[in-house]
């Protein structure tokens, strides 16, 4: 069993992180160049993280296996980043949107890294200002603000629909001046493959060189990893097609128990599925629901086109179910009445998985121009993928896999259960409960890398006595050997299918049993089928050429290996989690078609420890205790 | 659909390189160029050849990775989009279709269609920041800028980085991609402290990068996916001016 203490401090939850920075140890000054720290990922997390922990003096050492920090998958985040800073004095406030992220999270988070979040949501948007990141404005030069889905005040900042894209840029127009500096050492084209653990401590990785094959080991005082979600377990999904979970499930392995891996998000805006050829799908932003209204016709199979549906034989149908947030509501809510309606056989275009999203009304109301102004980059793709002009005519859309709120386990320093592994951002599991609302993911990645980790890594490097270890230690040597054979292992199969089949048939599985709505049955039949796939994959796969340079196909038989293992473990922690909570719906629990939630039994994080090749995991839990906010059943009606 | 491909093949940056052809058969007009591609790949996996090399990731046009020049067009033939959004109802069947990576210098072929723009980032290394620590940032709204000059620092700043401007440039120049940056920080206030510098150093970093000079000639403008509009070159090229002239004042003051 793993020591799940979540050292979250004392006191009252207003002033928890502040007593924790007062009573952090400090790293001297002058010492600060003596300590090394390896940051893996350069995304909203990574980037940040690195920048500041050079101005501060540490060394840094950057990986990614992008070709510039600046592809980063942050890059296309579109609607927003929240901050309670409530410039529109319409009653928003810390606390407020600490609740709402509690509420929105159906009461599986921890309330003090919630609180923190909330706390420093307002220097985010100080910081990105002062780095030159063009956030729309009024025309009196102030920052404008729109609302998000789960939210009843106008918290949300953007820079038209490319917000994550102008954040990235300035975490890594911040990185770049600090490699001019020669404070961070960037690696691109480099994949990571293993932690390394020398005494109990992270102390430093394995990685590949995607460019030459070439597989060396770092070491250093700390590991961060930022290495991102792991949705496209699913294949397919909102995520950048390089996104996975390679990182984080060796770190797994190596003794990181892995938290909540069942919590998934759903995004009820996404373009529906166009074909078989499809190879991952795109997000349509949510704040068009701010102006889009979402309907289907109230006769199944209803296939007239949608103007010539009159408003009597329309169903509004989460106005209906939600008057007080209706559009608006959370992407878990919105997203299952969506599938209701589809699955009711009043779903429409191809297939009949679809909801329409309208924007007739606003363009009556606020003309074609504003509507363009708003939206317009946004319907443009959205025409250029469907053929389809949504200023004529309704855009269809369907829930899609977006964003894993599971990831590594942390505690309130954002350490994992590995002494010295740090995760930030989508990789670890921390802020999210089981469900995201809209916005808060880019909040949390910059909050991590630019204002925690830089102080509680302080913190562990002032706190714990590190023999000096490098990269000649016989532990890194044993990683390098068990890469370089895994690397052989692949290229040495032979067989007859390619990577990508198997990561479509495990995305196949994992939709249908493991997506939007679980069940008992459904989850038992995917335990079955999982380790099948496995076994299929370890003895037909074919990986053409050679492991000495660019190889995408092995690159990825790397990845899809640790999907399908991943995927094994959504399976057995949502099975075990007989509740639903936010994202995580078990047919089983419900309450008139809404999640019921079990805090007698489930008000725990689920923490899963590695117990060895061929052996179940182990489930460790983490007690959620709810000290200032009341467990009310979440409603949004 | 069916199709007709002529892929550049390199397999490594300094072995040479040449087209290859493949025929394509089922081809839907919803794809996009990529899966297109993907499909390509499959089938050559199933004939045991090494599939193509190709750069790409978000799929949606933002992370500006996907970079292919197609029938001598960067990024192919829609006007405002990246390949990935490119999509196939843009060709017809029988099409015959010649695929090859960006050609510049400065940009080296890594294999097949993917090249390194590390020269990009060390552009941005010389200047394209704001020199600002992490802390200590007054508050955001102590900062006003107006609507129209947000929209336009907006328009430059959204340039993905992904090259075609060099790849589409006779002269293989990096100015769209350098002007862009200059003008985006040049527009707002948090840009001026460090404007001269900053256009001084990345201006110079290209030409140590090996891009060509601008003449003006505006392919880029008509290739850039985000419609980066040439204006930003000149914009550029003003503040360089503006900044070698004030560059020269203190040296000959400090003469006399
Ligand atoms: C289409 C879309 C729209 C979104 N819109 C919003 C929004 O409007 N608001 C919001 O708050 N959130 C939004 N999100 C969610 C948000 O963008 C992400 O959760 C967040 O950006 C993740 O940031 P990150 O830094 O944790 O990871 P990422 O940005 O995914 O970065 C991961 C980094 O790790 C590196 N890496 C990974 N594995 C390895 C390895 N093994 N070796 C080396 N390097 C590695 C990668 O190169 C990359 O640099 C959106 C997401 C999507 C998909
Ligand atoms: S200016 Fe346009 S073409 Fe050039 S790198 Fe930027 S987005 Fe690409
Ligand atoms: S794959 Fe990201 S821009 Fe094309």
């Amino acid at each position: 069993m793993l020591d799940l203490n979540a050292k979250i401090p004392s006191g009252p939850l207003q002033e928890k992180w502040d007593q924790h920075r007062f009573s952090m140890k400090l790293v001297n000054p002058a010492n600060k160049r003596r300590h090394s720290v390896i940051v893996v990922g350069a995304g909203l997390a990574g980037a940040s993280a690195a920048a500041t922990m050079s101005e501060l003096g540490y060394k840094v050492s950057c990986f990614v296996y992008h070709d510039t920090p600046r592809r980063a998958h942050s890059i296309a985040a579109q609607g927003g980043i929240n901050a309670a800073k409530n410039y529109q004095n319409d009653g928003d406030s810390i606390r407020r949107l600490f609740y709402d992220t509690i509420k929105g999270g159906d009461f599986r988070a921890r309330e003090a890294n919630v609180y923190r979040l909330a706390q420093l949501s307002v220097n985010i948007i100080d910081q990105c200002v002062a780095q030159g990141v063009p956030f729309a404005r009024e025309y009196g030069g102030l920052l404008a603000n729109r609302s998000f889905g789960g939210a009843q005040v106008s918290r949300t900042f953007y820079a038209r629909g490319q917000t994550g894209q102008q954040l990235l840029l300035g975490a890594y127009s911040a990185l770049e001046r600090q490699v001019s500096l020669k404070g961070v050492e960037m690696h691109t084209f480099e994949e990571m493959l293993d932690v390394v653990v020398v005494d109990g401590h992270a102390r430093g990785i394995v990685t590949r060189n995607l460019l030459t094959g070439k597989i060396t080991s770092h070491a250093a005082d700390a590991v961060v990893l930022a290495t991102g979600g792991y949705g496209n377990v699913f294949y397919l999904s909102t995520n950048a097609m390089l996104s996975n979970t390679t990182a984080t499930w060796r770190a797994y392995k190596k003794g990181a128990a892995f938290a909540n891996p069942c919590y998934t998000q759903i995004h009820p805006t996404c373009i529906p599925v166009s074909g078989d050829h499809q190879s991952k799908l795109t997000l349509m932003s949510e704040s068009l629901r701010n102006d889009g209204r979402v309907w289907v016709p109230i006769k199944r199979g209803d296939n007239r086109e949608p103007s010539a549906i009159p408003e009597a034989e329309r169903d509004y149908f989460l106005e209906r179910k939600y008057p007080s947030f209706g559009n608006l509501a959370p992407r878990d809510i919105s997203s299952r009445a969506a599938k209701e309606a589809c699955d009711d056989g009043r779903g429409v275009g191809p297939g009949g998985l679809g909801v329409y999203l309208d924007f007739a009304d606003a363009i009556k109301r606020l003309g074609k121009n504003t509507i363009a102004e708003r939206y317009g980059n946004l319907f443009d793709m959205y025409q250029r993928i469907t053929d389809e002009n949504p200023y004529e005519r309704p855009m269809r859309i369907y829930p899609a896999v977006h964003y894993t709120m599971g990831g590594l386990w942390v505690d309130y320093n954002l350490m994992s259960s590995i002494p010295g592994l740090h995760v930030a951002g989508e990789a670890n599991f921390s802020d999210h409960g089981a469900n995201r609302l809209g916005a808060s993911a880019l909040m949390q990645g910059l909050a991590d890398g630019y204002f925690v980790l830089p102080y509680t890594i302080g913190d562990y490097i002032a706190g714990t006595k590190l023999a000096k270890v490098d990269n000649t230690h016989a532990e890194f040597k044993a990683a390098e050997e068990s890469v370089r054979a895994q690397t052989k292992r692949f290229l040495d199969i032979k067989g007859k299918r390619s990577v990508d089949s198997f990561h479509k048939e495990l995305g196949k599985i994992m939709w249908e049993y493991c997506g939007m709505a679980r069940t008992k049955e459904g989850l038992t039949k995917a335990l079955e089928l999982i380790p099948a796939l496995k076994a299929e994959f370890w003895s037909n796969l074919n990986v053409p050429g050679s492991g000495d340079n660019l190889n995408q196909a092995l690159e990825n038989a790397g990845r899809v290996a640790d999907f399908i293992e991943l995927g094994e473990l959504m399976c057995r922690d949502a099975l075990a989690r007989e509740e639903s909570c936010g994202g995580h719906f078990r047919v089983e629990y419900q309450d008139a078609g809404e999640a019921k939630r079990n805090d007698d039994d489930f008000a725990y994080v689920a923490a899963w420890e590695f117990a060895g090749e061929g052996n179940a995991p182990i489930l460790n839990k983490e007690p959620l205790v709810y000290e200032n906010v009341h467990l009310s059943t979440r409603s949004y009606k | 659909m069916k199709l007709t491909l002529n892929v550049w093949r390199q397999p490594a940056s300094q072995a040479p390189g040449k087209l290859e052809t493949y025929t394509l058969d089922g081809v839907s007009a919803d794809m996009s160029f990529l899966e297109m591609f993907d499909l390509l790949n499959e089938q050559l996996t199933t004939e045991g050849k090494v599939p193509v090399a190709f750069a790409h990731d978000c799929r949606e046009g933002i992370c500006g990775s996907c970079s292919m020049m197609i029938n001598g067009q960067a990024h192919g033939p829609w006007a405002g989009a990246a390949t990935c959004q490119l999509h196939m109802r843009a060709f017809k069947d029988g099409d015959i279709i010649t695929v090859e990576p960006w050609r510049a210098s400065a940009f080296p072929i890594v294999k097949d269609l993917v090249v390194n723009r590390g020269s990009f980032d060390r552009i941005i290394q010389a200047g394209g920041y704001v020199s600002v620590n992490t802390g200590g940032a007054r508050d955001a709204n102590s900062i006003l800028i107006g609507k129209d000059t947000v929209e336009e620092a907006m328009d430059a700043a959204a340039c993905i980085g992904c090259g075609a401007c060099v790849a589409a440039c006779p002269n293989a120049s990096a100015s769209l991609f350098t002007g862009a940056k200059i003008t985006h920080l040049g527009m707002l206030p948090q840009g001026q402290p460090e404007r001269d510098t900053r256009a001084l150093a990345m201006v110079e970093q290209m030409d140590i990068e090996g891009f060509g000079h601008c003449t003006l000639v505006g392919e880029c403008q008509e290739a850039c996916p985000k419609e980066i509009s040439i204006d930003v070159i000149k914009k550029m090229n003003r503040d360089y001016l503006v900044a070698s002239a004030k560059r020269q004042e203190p040296k000959a003051a400090s003469a006399s």
